[in-house]
């Protein structure tokens, strides 16, 4: 966290210092300021391990867009076409995540994902109910969910 | 060029809204409703923020877009699971194509507690958390 913090302070004194307001110019500065920080990382113990958090950040955004658009083609070819090839059902999904902002953070992930839509956490917060579209492979299914939260507690741990 | 990459992003992302309005109508049950409304809806109304900052590229109009795409991404999970949690506890009927449903057996409808289903002896005890008055 104090790592972003001050990657965005470098990026808009960058912006200042060289007069040109706009958004490719404060791209610049943040990459500038992201190099800055990986060579001043060795000697601060505030800025450890954000240097590697940063392009895990890139990916998992990456892989979410790609899980995005996949996942709306399938539920779009189904609405076009006339017979269901849909297999709703409720299914429960072990949670590794433990605190309730891991926990809001996952549901939340799973629930903008389309097909999947998180339902319920059970009392004791070691299961998310999930409510998907297609579980004509649920083997499947889980192992991009167990993914997707892998992934997502990776970036905030 | 960047003509072409907004329309496509303005045409892609009107045929998603279309497209959520179509399931809207055709889908059978609550629960699939909700997958096509709040998803391709929510990724329509991205891509046309998308193009609408790309089209102007002022500071001001790309901050709001920017904006609207944040607000969109942390509110249309929240109203979804939302809606479908209570239209699921309140006994909106599922499909008939429903293959199975994992979480009624563990829902007691009197008390509203929802197992998990791994309980042990051990921690199907009530778990302190911080919400918990003293």
């Amino acid at each position: 966290m104090t790592g972003a913090i001050w990657n965005l302070l470098l990026g808009l004194a960058w912006v200042l210092l060289s007069g040109d307001f706009t958004g490719l110019n404060l791209l610049v500065g943040l990459v500038f300021g992201y190099i800055t920080l990986v060579l001043i990382e060795p000697h601060l113990e505030a800025l450890k391990g954000y240097p590697a958090r940063v392009p895990r950040f890139i990916g998992f955004v990456l892989f979410f867009i790609k899980e995005l658009i996949q996942a709306n083609l399938r539920v779009a070819f189904d609405i076009l076409t006339p017979p269901w090839h849909m297999q709703p059902g409720v299914i429960a999904f072990p949670l590794s995540a433990r605190t309730e902002m891991e926990i809001t953070m996952v549901a939340n992930l799973i629930s903008l994902t389309p097909g999947t839509l998180s339902l319920d956490v059970s009392d004791d917060r070691r299961v998310l109910y999930i409510h998907a579209m297609f579980l004509d492979d649920e083997e499947e299914l889980r192992r991009n969910l167990k993914e997707m939260e892998h992934r997502a507690l990776e970036l905030f741990r | 060029m960047i003509d072409v990459i907004k329309g496509t992003l303005l045409i892609v992302g009107a045929l998603l809204m279309l497209l959520a309005a179509i399931g809207l109508l055709r889908l059978p049950d609550l629960l699939t409703r909700m997958h096509a409304t709040t998803k391709a809806a929510a990724l329509g109304v991205i891509l046309v923020m998308l193009a609408n900052a790309m089209h102007f590229s002022e500071v001001g109009v790309v901050a709001r877009s920017l904006a609207v795409i944040v607000f969109i991404l942390l509110t249309a999970p929240v109203a979804a699971h939302v809606i479908g949690r209570a239209g699921y506890f309140v006994g909106s009927k599922l499909w008939s194509g429903t293959v199975k449903d994992e979480l009624r057996p563990n829902y007691d409808p009197l008390t509203h507690a929802l197992k998990s289903g791994l309980e042990t002896e051990e921690n199907a005890k009530r778990q302190p958390r911080e919400t918990d008055p003293e």
